[in-house]
Formats: structure tokens, sequence, C-alpha cells
């Protein structure tokens, strides 16, 4: 294993941290989206909770949540900060030993959530359910990121910082801010402990939190992710710099404002529902500005498409980006909310984010870093790589329809009323019409995670299989950057 | 509300929307055309062509925040300012049912005038019921009214707090708060296990004669006032028959020790806040049906 290591070690670059954490990212995939398909079960087929309290629903939608997010999404963040800010900084991360405290800290923070949240400890804000202790250790992770990341770009060769490193930067600096202050609780004992808000200040809080955990976390993050991996598997320079400023600093002014569009005609008071719904919908222009600029820096390369499936992964994820911050927008409409909210149109519309956006964008970028950091010319199959793009585009396509076609219906089944004026549907008729919709949309999730196992055991060939082998076969081939 | 806060929010959204005018139209130069030229930057490969705003985009932004700010003209936002409209969430939830009372009263003043087992002949009072009770009632009673564990059968004759259509409307209306108390600590174990035998000779089931006689004499003592000395129940005690078979939380030995034992609480929510008179008298009028031979299916 050592001369492995060694093999591995890369001369100006730490490369150790990021490929480490581009093996978890496959890894908590993998089971992230497995608890998702086993709760997509359960909404089919109650009965597969069997009664025990740390398989139900309640208890194992959090470790879902908390697992594709923060582990999956989490672990592709920090492999390709670290990766892209050392790239285009020129230096070497300002502490190896930091960056892998920040490693093996992320994955107790992993750990301890698995354990955690099926035993049914929980603070119950959405998105922030981990309890106190384990709060504390994500701030010290997180601050030690911090140190790690401006560190490094402090101590940069290059003259100017890329735009990648401010949203990344911009990422690592709000979500500090988010989980410290809405995690703010009083403790009673080593698993419980009360928000110090109270009521709908409490409420405001955790949307303010919740909004900008997709917002900086899942938005801000990824977009930086996509500035480094979308030209450089395009081999086009970025569309328009000024149309990166424009939309970086429009998108992070105006994201901290939206919170407030996930409590319309709620206890929130009026102007704060109204500003919320505001800035939501002036908040579509900068979004798409980073789907432009991604899109149209395929100008001229766009017969690659044809090729290589690492960029069609790139390309279709930013479609679903720019589908996804079209919807949001208008679901923030009071008038729209008041009929998708609560049914399961959120859900749809989360997905085609997270899986169409994030996990997509992940993907490609983890299949761009792989034979990287294994110090290989190429992954061992890029048919396999292509067979995971369409399972993977296919499952969202089923993910979201159906949740559409779900939430719609709910949305008008509970508003119908008759001339009578009693309602015409009662709850439960709703729900016995969503179960067609279940069964469609576990079909599209059981998909998109097949699609992750073909990844990990291309991943495995890859890391393992016979290097001279593989430069024999790709004698032909392109030098691959290193 | 504070005039400092209102003020805060006004400044904070108004800095917002200036900024992001300020640097959206900085960023416009005049007849600008695509470019290939870059920035000059490099980093590692990547370079950034010196391209223009793409114009729709432009567009689309401004209309956005100038639509942003009519909107905080015409609605509340900026604050405590109400708005040219002085609409309200509060205020558009008034006007809807201020729209349904006029729609509607006609009708539900008729059938609050007429009593509960007449307009139970009625099928369209009895389709209305049957929708009200799904939205409220069935969550507990199931959607056939025929309960569960813990939660009393509504469609067969025997009532717990009495089936008469004022009783009904007065369950519904204040709700009602079981209290058989505990008798674990009184009894103790065997006096528990007595009782359970008298009960279950109340029944004509097998028992220890000898346990059944010993529980006859404990029933009389702390039982009867409320289930009555034969065990038949007292509705206005809530107390229920204890001879009829029908049991709310299981009739096994061990069931029936536990009620003993631990005593019961069942609790039905008073609806009298959230559903008007008139809703309480047509779904009163739909459970009277259920066990009066005009059930609804």
């Amino acid at each position: 294993m050592s001369e492995l290591n060694s093999a591995l070690e890369h001369p100006k670059y730490n490369y150790k941290v990021v490929r480490q954490f581009a093996v978890m990212t496959v890894v908590w995939g993998i089971v992230g989206m497995l608890v998702g398909v086993w709760i997509a079960a359960q909404l089919a087929w109650p009965a597969l909770n069997f009664d025990l309290p740390w398989l139900s629903f309640g208890r194992l939608r959090p470790l879902h949540t908390n697992a594709v997010i923060f582990a999956f999404g989490g672990s592709a963040l920090f492999a390709t900060s670290y990766y892209v800010v050392q790239r285009t900084c020129q230096v070497r991360l300002i502490s190896d030993k930091l960056a892998a405290f920040t490693f093996w800290g992320w994955q107790l923070v992993i750990v301890a959530a698995a354990i955690t949240l099926p035993l049914g400890w929980t603070s119950s804000k959405e998105y922030a359910e981990l309890e106190w202790p384990i709060d504390i250790l994500i701030a010290v992770v997180w601050v030690s990121y911090a140190i790690v990341f401006f560190g490094t770009i402090m101590k940069r060769k290059a003259e100017h910082i890329y735009v990648a490193n401010w949203f990344y930067g911009g990422f690592i600096v709000t979500v500090a801010v988010l989980h410290i202050l809405n995690s703010l609780a009083i403790p009673v004992s080593m698993t419980k402990s009360y928000s110090i808000y109270a009521g709908t200040v409490d409420a405001m809080v955790q949307w303010w939190y919740g909004h900008n955990a997709v917002g900086f976390f899942l938005t801000a993050g990824f977009l930086g992710m996509m500035y480094y991996f979308v030209p450089k598997q395009a081999e086009r320079p970025v569309y328009s710099y000024r149309l990166s400023i424009v939309h970086f600093w429009a998108l992070v002014a105006v994201y901290i404002w939206a919170g407030p569009h996930h409590l319309h005609y709620t206890a929130l008071p009026n102007w704060a529902q109204s500003l919320g719904m505001v800035m939501s919908i002036i908040l579509l222009a900068p979004s798409w500005g980073g789907m432009i600029n991604g899109i149209m820096t395929l100008s001229g390369a766009w017969h690659k498409l044809r090729t290589d499936p690492i960029l069609r992964f790139l390309v279709v994820s930013l479609s679903f980006y720019g589908m996804s911050t079209f919807e949001g927008p208008m679901m923030s409409i009071k008038t729209v909310n008041a009929l998708s909210h609560y049914t399961d149109w959120t859900i749809g519309h989360v997905h085609s984010g997270a899986l169409g956006w994030v996990a997509m964008i992940s993907i490609g970028a983890t299949y761009h870093l792989i034979p990287i950091l294994f110090g290989r010319q190429r992954m061992y199959s890029i048919g396999l790589i292509n067979a995971h793009f369409w399972m993977s585009t296919i499952g969202t396509v089923l993910y979201i329809a159906s949740m559409w076609v779900n939430g719609i219906m709910q949305g008008l089944m509970w508003r119908a009323y008759n001339q009578d004026g009693t309602l015409t549907y009662t709850f439960v008729e709703s729900v016995a019409a969503s179960h067609p919709g279940y069964l469609v949309r576990l079909v599209g999730g059981f998909i998109f995670f097949a699609g992750m196992l073909v990844m990990a055991y291309n991943m495995y060939m890859t890391a393992t299989r016979d290097t001279v082998e593989e430069e024999d076969e790709q004698a032909n081939a392109n030098t691959a950057p290193a | 509300m504070t005039s400092f806060w209102s003020l805060w929010i006004i400044i904070l959204t108004t800095i917002t929307l200036v900024a992001m005018t300020w640097i959206l139209v900085g960023n416009k130069k005049p007849r600008e055309r695509e470019t290939s030229q870059t920035t000059g930057h490099e980093y590692d490969g990547i370079e950034e062509l010196d391209n223009p705003l793409p114009f729709w985009w432009y567009l689309m932004f401004l209309v956005t925040i100038i639509w942003g700010v009519g909107y905080l003209i015409i609605y509340p936002g900026m604050g405590n300012y109400p708005g040219l409209l002085g609409w309200t969430q509060e205020n558009q939830h008034e006007r809807q049912v201020a729209a349904a009372e006029e729609q509607y009263r006609e009708m539900r003043d008729r059938y609050l005038a007429m009593p509960i087992e007449e307009i139970a002949q009625d099928p369209q009072v009895l389709r209305m019921g049957q929708r009200m009770f799904g939205n409220n009632c069935a969550q507990c009673h199931g959607a056939d009214a025929a309960g569960s564990y813990g939660f009393p059968n509504l469609t067969d004759d025997d009532w717990i707090y009495g089936g008469e259509p004022d009783t009904i409307t007065a369950t519904i209306e204040h709700g009602r708060q079981a209290a058989m108390p505990a008798w674990g600590s009184i009894l103790g174990d065997e006096g528990v296990a007595n009782v359970v035998a008298h009960v279950l000779t109340l029944n004509g089931r097998d028992a220890d004669e000898n346990a059944a006689e010993a529980g006859a004499q404990v029933f009389a003592t702390y039982c009867a006032a409320c289930h009555a000395a034969d065990g038949t129940g007292i509705a206005a005690m809530g107390a229920p028959n204890l001879t009829n078979g029908i049991w709310l939380y299981g009739g096994t030995e061990s069931n029936l020790a536990h009620s003993i034992r631990a005593g019961r609480n069942g609790v039905m929510p008073a609806f009298g806040e959230q559903l008007s008179e008139d809703k309480i008298h047509i779904i009163a009028a739909y459970v009277y049906s259920l066990s009066h031979g005009q059930g609804s299916n």
C-alpha cells in the first residue's frame, strides 16, 4: 500500500484529501439514495416500516436528507473545492493536517447522524435535525474548512481569484453563519436541546436557514464546481467574465431574503411574506446567470457532447438547474403557493434541483476527478459512464414528472368543493389517488440509485486495474490533465 | 412593529434593490457585441471571455426589479407601510368566509331549524354530513365510522355517552373526557383478577367461580357507582355497558385487567371552536343515521 500511496502522491498539490472526499462522495451517494429509495417504498407501502421505530419514515426521512445533502453533496463540495482552489491558485493547501481533520471530522459528523437520527434524537429543525453536540462538531469542522480554503487563497500564486473560488468562498462563509445562528439552543441533556427562538421567530429563522441551505450549500457551492469543471471538460473559455461578476453578487445578495416564501399564509407577518416573494422573483435572473454562463461556455464545443458523457452530465445538470430555478420563483408567488404548498409538487421541485442539478454535476465532476486522483488516463469504462448518464436522466425525469402530477392533483383535490359548500374529497382520498405517482417515483429513484452502483463499480475498476494495460489502450488518446 | 424596525426594513430593502440595479446597469455598455477577446486572466488553463451581459437576460433582471418595486408599492412589504390596496392575508380570508356565508346561509339556516331525526332522512344532508365526517372525524373513527381500538364504533346502537340527537350534538360540540380511574394500587393484583372474573361472568363467559364471587363484592363497592349494579353502564357518567361484549379497549382477560389496573382516559376533542353550529348539526344527523337505518352506504 505504501508503494501505491507514494505513486498517488502529487508533487505539488494535496490530492490525498481530495481523493478521500471523492471516494466518500460515491459511498455516501449510494447510502443516502438507498435510504431515499427505501422511504419512497414506505410511502407506497407503509407496512415497510415493520412497526419498528428506527425504521419509521419520520426517522429515516431526516437521515435521507442529511445523507444526500451533507454527506454526498458535502463530500463532493469538499473534494472539488480543495482540488479547484489548489489548481487555480497554483499552491498546495496551507495545511495538510487541518485538511485531514476536516475529512475525518466530517465523516464523524455523518456517522453520528446515521446513529442518532434513527434513534429519534432530533432538534426537529428541518435539514438541521442533529442535536447540539454534533452541531458543535460541525461548527468546528466548518471553521477549519474555512481556514484551509481562505488560507490557501491568501497565499495563491495567481494574481486574481478565479470565479469558482468566489462561489466556494461565499458558500463556506454563509453556511457557517446559517448553521451557527439557526442551531443556537439551550441543552437540557446530551441528547436534547431547545431552540433559543420561539414561535414565529423560530419558524422564520429556521426557513432563513433552510432556504439558504438550498441557496448557498446546494447552489452557490455547486456553481463553484460548475465554473471549474464545465470550462475544463469542454476545454473552452468561460463565456462572460462580467456576467459572472453580476450574477455572483446578485445571487448572494438576493438569496438571503427569500426564506419567507416557505411560510406563506402562516402567522408570519404580511410584510415579511411579501418581501420574501418579491426577492424570490428577482432571484430568477441571478440564478439563470450561472446557467447561461455554463451553457454558453460550450459555444464551439457542442460536438463534444456526442462523445463525452462527462460533459453531458455537466450540461444536463445545468439544464435542470435552469428549470428548477425557474420553478422556484413561480412557486414562491402566493397564488401559486396556495396550490402547491404542502403537496408533492414541493418534493418534485426539490428533487429536480437535488437529482438533476446537485447530483448530476457532482457525478460529472467526480468522473473528471477520479482518473486524475488515481493517476490514470481515463475512467475504466466510458460506456458505463454513458449508461450512468441515461439512468440518472431517466430516473430524474420519472421522479419529478410523477411528483408534478401528484402535487397538482393533491392541490386541486384539497381545494375542490361541492355546490353545498362541503369539500369534495377527504384527505385520505387524495392519499389514495397519489399511490400510482408514488410507484413511479419509486421506480425513478431506484434507477437513479442503481446508476450510483454502476459508478462505484467503474470507480473501483479505475482505481485497481493494471496501469500498463491502460497505457496501451490509451496510446492514441489525448494526454489527460494532471 | 416600532417605527425603528419599520425604517430598518425599508432601508435594507431599498439598499438591496438599488445595489442590484447599480451592479446590473453599471456592467452594461451600449452597443456591445459578442467577442472572442478574453480578460487576460488564466487559471489552470481556463480563460474568461469579455462578453457583454446577454441583452434578454439584462432586460429580464431589470423588469423583475421594477416589478418588485411596483409590488411593494401596491402590497404590504416595506415595514409598516400597508400598500395601496390595503391587502392582508387576514382580510382576504375574511372576504372569502363572508362570501361563503352569504352563499350558504339560507340552506344552513333551513337545516338548522329542522330536528336531527328529520334531516337524518334527507339524502343531501347525509352526503354533506359524510364528507364533513370524512375530513373531521374519520381520522379516529374510521372512514366507515366503525371505530378501532380506543375509538368507539358509531354504527352500532351501543353508546357510551348516549345516542340521542342532543347527546351526539353535545359530544361533538364540547368533546368528552373519559375518567376510568386506575384501581391497581387499591385492589391489588388479586382484586383486579377477581373483578375481571366477575365482568367475564356478566358476559356469560367462563371464569373461576370463587374469584367471580369475590369480584362481585368488589364491583358493588367500587364499580357499580358508575357502571351500575348490573354492569349495564350509565351514559350520564360516560361509563360503558360491560355486559354486551362490546369493548373499546379489547375484551381479552389481559385487556380487561389492564383497563381496571391502569384506568382509561379516552378523549373526544371538542369541535365547537372549529365547526359552526350548523355543520355540527349536519354531522350529528349523519352520525345519528348510521345507527338508525339510514346509513349512507
